[in-house]
């Protein structure tokens, strides 16, 4: 799946969390803009892994700040 | 500069609008004179401890101490030395053979503490390449080991058997898998479905750690624990124990039957690099394990104590963290720390000790009044501690 294509689904997966309807862009932090707490992050991930078949690891996970590198990091993990 | 404790700072505050308040201190508290397993002076006051882990009541049984003492009479006061090196006395070896013969394993390490045990087999055996599968509500330990390890780290929902499941299958082909569970998780007092999810485990190919820190004595036919309790201890590679629970006194173990585990001598490092247990400190233990194997009556009361105060404060009106009674820990959900807090005072003024667990050490942020019973808890006092309870509610506004 292209940049595009994952961008799109990631959008629709991220819409329940972003409970204070900020608008997202790549720079969008998940720690700072959109204030995800552990729990949140854990609902989250685990809904893109379910999503795309992937298993995105906390050690992946503690490399991914932004909106951005998420997403390129789901394309990375598609191969 | 940039002071390095400025990353503290809301931790200081939360904590100084909380004593500001007028609560005394929850983590301050101080142990004047312990009478008994079940009794203590705190803070001038002479109180039921009802949040000491002491399942047992091992502390004060007098076979236990007469070890300790004879031990120090005949060993002195400390071995100065790691495992490896001069570290390993009589009463070491003695212990390792007391676990093996309470868990029916051919092989027992003992650690320093239960902290290290977990720090120490995890960190040693899930390596750069290899997967960790945990639970979300793993112990501070599981974790601490993960981090000190190279291996990726994968948790799922707690206790969610398809979650697990899912993430195994998604492992790359060939790498190695260690499935980390706990048989009680200490915040609410569940158990874990083991037999399930130590099946879907087996299935995917994966190893199986099981931290059984606060069963053991107590849950299972033998006392081993939630995997003998639920029929498949024969399947996990790795039961991870402590002896500052059920035992009585302090330190960790891992029993195993892995053919090589006799390695785990030279490489794991929170073994190697730390001086061993206290000689009087493993005679204590392996007094208390060996005693333990023959305590199905004082595991029958103890059942008993749960499922009184249990129904006790489940009828009183609280919210408790388990519909029925799975383990000696009964855990009261707080609406909040603050309330949480006036609440956990006004249980010690009525004279009863129980742990109050916040943030960031419990599931989903909530604020717990934990409380595990102890098999030398008599009848009489479980009915005490459930009036205090429902005085205390009513006090600090808990109860309608």
């Amino acid at each position: 799946m292209d940049r595009a294509a994952t961008a799109e689904k990631i959008a629709a997966l991220i819409e329940p969390f972003n409970k204070k309807g900020v608008a997202i862009s790549d720079a969008t932090t998940f720690a700072g803009d959109l204030e995800f707490d552990s729990l949140t992050v854990m609902d989250f991930v685990a809904a893109i892994e379910d999503e795309f078949d992937i298993i995105i690891s906390m050690n992946q996970q503690a490399e991914i700040e932004n909106y951005g590198q998420l997403i390129d990091a789901v394309v990375k993990l598609q191969g | 500069m940039t002071d390095l404790f400025s990353k503290f700072d809301p931790l200081i505050e939360m904590r100084a609008n909380l004593l500001a308040s007028g609560v005394e201190d929850p983590f301050g508290l101080v142990m004047e004179k312990v009478l008994s397993p079940t009794v203590a002076v705190c803070n001038g006051r002479e109180t039921i401890l009802l949040g000491t882990y002491n399942y047992m009541g091992m502390t004060f049984d007098p076979d236990v101490i007469a070890a300790g003492k004879q031990a120090l009479d005949e060993f002195g006061s400390g071995t100065t030395g790691s495992r490896v090196l001069n570290g390993t006395y009589a009463g070491h070896r003695a212990v390792e053979d007391a676990l093996k013969e309470f868990y029916g394993m051919d092989h027992a390490m003992v650690f320093s503490t239960g902290y290290q045990a977990n720090l120490g087999i995890i960190s040693t055996i899930a390596g750069k390449g290899d997967y960790i599968v945990l639970d979300i509500d793993s112990h501070a330990s599981i974790w601490d080991g993960c981090k000190m390890g190279d291996a990726e780290v994968v948790p799922f929902k707690h206790n969610d058997i398809e979650a697990m499941e899912k993430r195994l299958k998604r492992i790359p082909e060939g790498a190695g898998k260690l499935v980390v569970l706990e048989g009680v998780y200490s915040m609410l007092g569940d158990i874990a479905p083991l037999k399930e999810m130590i099946r879907v485990a087996k299935e995917n190919g994966a190893m199986v750690l099981v931290d059984e820190a606060h069963s053991m004595g107590f849950i299972g036919p033998n006392g081993r624990g939630v995997a003998e309790e639920q029929g498949v201890l024969d399947q996990v590679d790795f039961v991870i124990g402590t002896f500052s629970k059920s035992v009585g006194t302090v330190g960790g173990f891992c029993v195993s039957n892995h053919p090589k585990f006799e390695i785990m001598r030279l490489v794991c490092r929170p073994y190697v690099f730390t001086a061993s247990l206290p000689p009087s400190v493993v005679h204590t233990a392996a007094t208390s394990i060996r005693k333990l194997m023959h305590a199905g009556n004082k595991r029958a009361h103890l059942w008993e104590n749960s499922r009184v105060l249990h129904k006790g404060l489940k009828d009183a009106g609280f919210q408790l963290g388990t519909d029925e009674p799975q383990s000696a820990i009964i855990s009261v959900i707080m609406p909040d720390l603050e309330r949480g807090a006036a609440m956990w005072e006004a249980l010690l003024h009525e004279g009863l000790y129980v742990n109050l667990a916040r943030p960031p050490a419990t599931p989903a942020n909530m604020t717990l009044l934990r409380c595990s019973l102890c098999a030398e808890h008599t009848a009489e006092q479980v009915q005490t501690i459930i009036g205090m309870f429902k005085r205390a509610g009513a006090k600090a506004g808990i109860l309608g």
